[in-house]
């Protein structure tokens, strides 16, 4: 059985269903959050930038952006979608630091507060995190299958991995 | 509305302008630094989402050497300068005389990492130096840092600042190569990404503030 790869973009979302699984590139200190009900095999990917979308600087913002408005957007959906609440279970990767500047600029440490921030909000919602590839400083692609719920991390030193 | 999406034909010729003196007075800097002729392609400024912006350096996951650089003073922003590999070492060799070597080794040549960043040292900070001359205020380039690693994990950390008030980005992005040799072409580019606060200061400057 082969399914469809449905890409998810930066500050973006996106759900599957088995055979079908979700793929984001490139991911820096973004961190990408699958949830996902393994019985049902469906799932939603999102790749979020920020970790807090009170930081946002106008009014009208694409929620996608922030660990704090997509997570619960990532939920809810599923959950309309005809998931189980207690099913839910999460993995996350990314959060890296690719420059190592001195600077106090806290912007440049985005990677850790992005991870931070997307526990808090998994936790808020009870979602187990079963499985997590973060910090370290390289870029990261992930790809999410929804029949195995498995996660595969792919890095350009080290290759691809499992989670 | 942020202006970013309000953009006048007049200020993107500005901003294009910006292009041509950076980007021309690195050129000239290279040019001596390689003892060959140097072109610059007419800049660009592109009004682009996030995922157009990694398009622009090939894609997320396509494998880039980047010379990343914050610039601090009066217009603050962030600064690329991005090659392929292949460009990569091309410069390098032309540099140092290596040859057994590639940037995207497992355990890369530390002289032929060190020649790259001591380039972009001196193109971003021609770049600059232009820049801060001809927009007439102090700017101050951090150390520049060089990363080899997927387009997309790089390129999002020049948008963070940016990402709080807009969903595009404005990059001045300029080509340089040179005419010489085609079979080992030097190329690069450069994108700079001025944060959302410092565009009304450039505008007002150089006086194509419409407001």
């Amino acid at each position: 059985m082969v399914g469809q790869v449905i890409k998810v973009g930066i500050a973006d979302l996106q759900f599957a269903k088995s055979p079908d699984v979700l793929r984001t590139s490139g991911l820096g200190s973004c961190v990408g959050v699958v949830v996902y009900d393994a019985t049902l095999k469906m799932a939603g990917m999102a790749h979020v930038m920020l970790p807090d979308s009170t930081s946002a600087k106008k009014s009208a913002f694409n929620p996608f952006k922030y660990a704090d408005t997509a997570i619960p957007l990532l939920i809810n959906t599923l959950l309309e979608d005809g998931a189980r609440k207690f099913a839910l279970k999460a993995k996350i990767a990314g959060g890296a630091q690719m420059f190592s500047f001195s600077s106090s600029n806290d912007m440049l440490r985005v990677g850790v507060r992005n991870v931070d921030a997307v526990k808090e909000a998994l936790k808020a919602y009870r979602v187990p995190i079963i499985a997590e590839d973060v910090y370290g400083n390289s870029g990261r692609t992930i790809e999410f299958s929804p029949e195995t719920t498995r996660l595969s991390v792919r890095t350009v030193s080290q290759g691809t991995k499992e989670i | 509305m942020s202006f970013i999406e309000s953009l006048t034909d007049y200020q993107i010729d500005t901003l294009k302008e910006i292009g041509n003196i950076g980007a021309g007075n690195a050129a000239t800097s290279l040019s001596m630094l390689l003892n060959r002729k140097v072109d610059m392609h007419v800049p660009a400024v592109r009004v682009v989402d996030y995922n157009e912006m990694m398009e622009l350096a090939g894609g997320p996951e396509t494998i880039i050497a980047a010379v990343f650089l914050r610039i601090e003073g009066d217009a603050p922003g962030n600064m690329f300068f991005v090659l392929s590999p292949e460009e990569a070492n091309g410069f390098v060799k032309q540099m140092t005389g290596l040859t057994e070597f590639s940037i995207t080794d497992a355990e890369p040549n530390d002289m032929a990492l060190s020649a790259l960043q001591e380039m972009g040292n001196i193109l971003a900070g021609s770049y600059l130096s232009a820049l801060s001359d001809f927009i007439n205020v102090l700017l101050q380039p951090s150390v520049p840092l060089l990363t080899i690693d997927m387009a997309g994990a790089i390129l999002a950390e020049g948008l963070l600042e940016l990402s709080q008030v807009s969903d595009y980005a404005i990059i001045i992005e300029t080509i340089i190569d040179d005419q010489e040799d085609h079979n080992q072409p030097i190329r690069g580019h450069f994108f700079l990404l001025p944060d959302p606060d410092s565009f009304p200061k450039i505008f007002n400057q150089l006086g194509v503030m419409d407001k």
